[in-house]
């Protein structure tokens, strides 16, 4: 299970809409037990491609993430991005860049512009799974 | 020498490149690594030819990236 806070959500949910047409990426971090993780800090990064149909992190930007959470004592829990144009689920792409089977690959799907969609996944290879996800 | 790898403080072999602390660490998928030493970023054609310095702080970053 992940958590996730409102405030946090609403704060992804902004920016992703800022971004648009535009994806929109970013940073979660927070808290690991066993097979829960508790989102404590998310970040807004720029998507470097500025793209609609392709994200990139920004190196720069993740480099004082880490260092962020690094220094507030969180561990990396994953990452998130928005599907401006598709559903809340990973594409071909998305799960060949997933290189850390352990992350969870949050996605907003921005599709239906009144009713966001976001669900977490873990992804292994060409496998994925939906996460349940906690928003309180 | 002492060197510094995603916060954490280890005593290094003088000499040391890049390309040799990714194979030490264990680094995995390295190409999709980017590695910054000191927060400047290592083009990955010059790890082989980096040499760490005693103090130095490296870090290594994962490309994360998608499309929908």
């Amino acid at each position: 299970m992940i958590t996730l806070k409102k405030s946090d959500y609403e704060k992804i949910l902004a920016y992703a809409v800022s971004e648009l047409p535009n994806e929109a990426c970013g940073l979660i971090a927070g808290k690991k037990y066993e097979n829960n993780k508790t989102i404590e800090k998310v970040y807004l990064l720029t998507n470097i491609d500025h793209s609609n149909e392709h994200f990139s992190l920004d190196p720069k930007e993740q480099l004082a993430a880490v260092k962020d959470m690094r220094a507030n004592g969180l561990v990396p829990l994953g990452n998130w991005h928005s599907h401006p144009e598709s559903p809340s689920r990973p594409s071909e792409e998305d799960k060949r860049l997933a290189y850390d089977s352990s992350a969870s690959y949050m996605i907003l799907s921005l599709m239906d512009r009144k009713n966001p969609v976001l669900h977490s996944f873990a992804i292994s290879g060409t496998d994925s799974e939906k996460e349940e996800l906690v928003i309180v | 020498m002492l060197i510094t790898v995603a916060g954490v403080k280890k005593e290094v072999k003088d000499g040391l490149t890049v390309s040799q602390l990714i194979v030490d660490e264990k680094v995995e998928t390295p190409m999709y690594v980017t590695v910054s030493v000191n927060d400047e970023f290592i083009a990955s054609d010059s790890f082989e030819s980096t040499v760490l310095k005693d103090g130095d702080s490296v870090e290594f970053l994962y490309f994360m990236g998608g499309g929908q």
